[in-house]
């Protein structure tokens, strides 16, 4: 089976971030938003980002999205999209009568976030992610962990309870009197078995993406090939063909002999909550962290690329790609690999630059937007 | 606003499932209705504060103590089902199926929230099974991660008295499609099935 193409076709904002009222219709194919700083691009596209499950692509709060200067505690995001042929209209948004949730309708029906990925997939790459490499094993955990959730919904709940089970459990363990070695364990438990589900996905994920990345940069070498290795205590067991709930007993030993190591120091030694995500620039045999700032983001453009076709082939149905600032540090050869990359998927990319003649590779394939104080121009 | 009423309507708006707005519905509804609503009311609410008591064997909420329960003659003694709350006794109550005892314990452990072993009724249920007679303890707490945790803390603490332990079984709902359900709990009904 084809996959189905996905898209927007038209998409409303009312009093979000810098937009008071602000519609943008009749969308066709892919979007270049090009306008000065503060214009509005990025809040546009993380207006999008909110049709997936999470907080967006800013992970920020409900109150930080609402618009500042308007007085008001509420806003309202409303898309029409195509899918299979079948026009849906989705929102979400909150009230002023109760800011801390958010709401979401489709197609006039009160619905929840967890019901998105069954309407669409909605991926992106920002400049904040382009330092991954840079950070702390977090940051690329992080941003692993959401390439996972478009394959596994579930992988969020897992990462939660095991989060919340390892503070629960440092808690404990760095807490005055004496510790209850049985609620420990319980604890340790917990930790065991969610994590082990997640490093099974995380795992599964990166296994099913590499193929793919090594296809996508043979044909198109404009973008270096770049090898994944998600490492970590349970990932690692995994690798070695440990099945699921022998790692998760390895994982419960080792766990309660780091009781005293972990108290004393405040932190845990072992456990999900460390791995980390390694990826090398095969070209050069180098770990990302060691090339350039342009090298960097066309590893992490050909990880996301790849990431679409595997959706594409798993769920059936393109997914919707946010690509902020996109041109920024690739160089021409790239930017028109890219754009030949987008229009060979037939996904519908989001793209923002202050320069339009970045995107000239597009003249005529895609909708050009300008933005300038939080309205639209369509050209 | 007149004080004893604002007043009235703060300590509504703090009853679970209760806001400042619901709260002004209600108090205006009741003081509409002070025959049909308001007044019955006080009454009931004087009589459960007057003579409802927390049974010392369950920790059932009853006006006797040991509750109706735990002194009907007709439920099988050899059976105890613990659950997180009353709350929870009274949904199984109502689904007519439990035949056996309960015991509340009267949460979750949480060590962020500050509740340890001590503050449940874990002794409490430890004694009723040293006591002996029990041949099987149902746990029936929530899926949640608190919930799991006591679960197998509890589960711990009873692992050398001769009794089976067992847990409710998570999945598909009566009357519902699998389509309509997250793929958590479907991956849980499939680790649970069993043969027909």
């Amino acid at each position: 089976m084809t996959p189905q193409p996905s898209s927007i076709n038209s998409i409303s904002l009312h009093n979000f971030r810098s937009y008071e009222d602000a519609t943008l219709a009749s969308i066709a194919g892919s979007v270049v938003l090009t306008g000065p700083n503060g214009a509005g691009k990025t809040n546009l596209l993380e207006a999008v980002s909110l049709f997936a499950p999470g907080r967006g692509m800013r992970s920020a709060s409900l109150a930080e999205m609402v618009n500042d200067s308007s007085g008001k505690r509420d806003f309202a995001i409303s898309i029409n999209m195509s899918a299979a042929d079948t026009d849906t209209q989705i929102g979400t948004g909150v009230a002023a009568a109760s800011p801390g949730k958010r709401s979401v309708r489709v197609n006039g029906v009160a619905a929840m976030i967890a019901d998105f990925p069954s309407y669409m997939s909605v991926l992106w790459l920002t400049p904040a992610q382009d330092r991954i490499f840079m950070e702390g094993a977090s940051d690329r955990r992080r941003f692993f962990d959401r390439l996972v959730l478009g394959l596994f919904p579930d992988h969020a709940g897992h990462v939660a309870r095991y989060e919340h089970a390892m503070r629960e459990r440092m808690k404990l363990l760095t807490s005055d009197g004496t510790i209850d070695p049985a609620w420990l364990s319980a604890l340790e438990a917990r930790v065991a078995e969610h994590g082990v589900a997640a490093a099974a996905a995380r795992r599964e994920t990166a296994l099913a993406l590499q193929p793919l990345i090594d296809a996508q940069t043979d044909g198109l070498s404009a973008f270096p090939r770049a090898a994944l290795a998600v490492l970590g205590d349970f990932e690692n067991l995994l690798a070695k063909g440990l099945p699921a709930l022998a790692v998760e007993d390895v994982a419960r030993g080792a766990l309660a002999s780091r009781r005293t190591n972990d108290a004393s120091t405040g932190r845990a030694s072992y456990g999900p909550g460390r791995t980390d995500v390694h990826v090398t620039h095969c070209g050069k045999g180098q770990s990302a962290d060691r090339c350039s700032t342009g090298e960097q983001k066309a590893l992490l453009v050909a990880i996301i690329l790849a990431h679409a076709q595997l959706i594409a082939s798993r769920l059936k149905r393109m997914p919707i790609i946010l690509l902020d600032e996109i041109a920024a540090h690739l160089d021409a050869d790239r930017r028109h690999a890219l754009f030949e990359i987008i229009m060979h998927l037939g996904v519908q990319a989001w793209m923002t630059g202050t320069d339009r003649s970045l995107f000239s590779g597009l003249d005529g394939m895609a909708s050009f937007i300008r933005v300038n104080n939080a309205q639209f121009n369509v050209e | 606003m007149v004080a004893d009423l604002d007043h009235l309507i703060k300590l509504m708006a703090r009853l679970p499932g209760f806001g400042p707005r619901s709260a002004r519905r209600a108090v205006l509804y009741l003081i509409k209705k002070k025959e049909m609503a308001l007044f019955p009311l006080i009454t009931a609410l004087s009589d459960v504060a007057a003579e409802l008591t927390t049974c010392n064997l369950c920790g059932n909420v009853d006006t006797v103590n040991p509750c109706h329960i735990c002194t009907d003659q007709r439920r099988d003694d050899t059976a105890l089902c613990v659950v997180e709350d009353v709350d929870d006794l009274w949904a199984l109550e109502r689904a007519h199926s439990w035949r056996g005892r309960y015991h509340v314990l009267g949460g979750t452990l949480s060590a962020l929230n500050g509740v340890g072993p001590d503050d449940l009724n874990i002794k409490g249920l430890v004694e009723r099974v040293h006591a002996g007679g029990i041949e099987e303890v149902v746990l029936a707490v929530g899926a949640t991660l608190d919930g799991q945790t006591t679960a197998h803390y509890v589960a711990t603490q009873l692992a050398h008295y001769p009794l089976q332990i067992t847990a409710l079984a998570h999945g598909v709902p009566v009357g519902g499609e699998l389509d309509y359900l997250d793929e958590g709990t479907l991956t849980q009904a499939l680790k649970a099935r069993r043969p027909l």
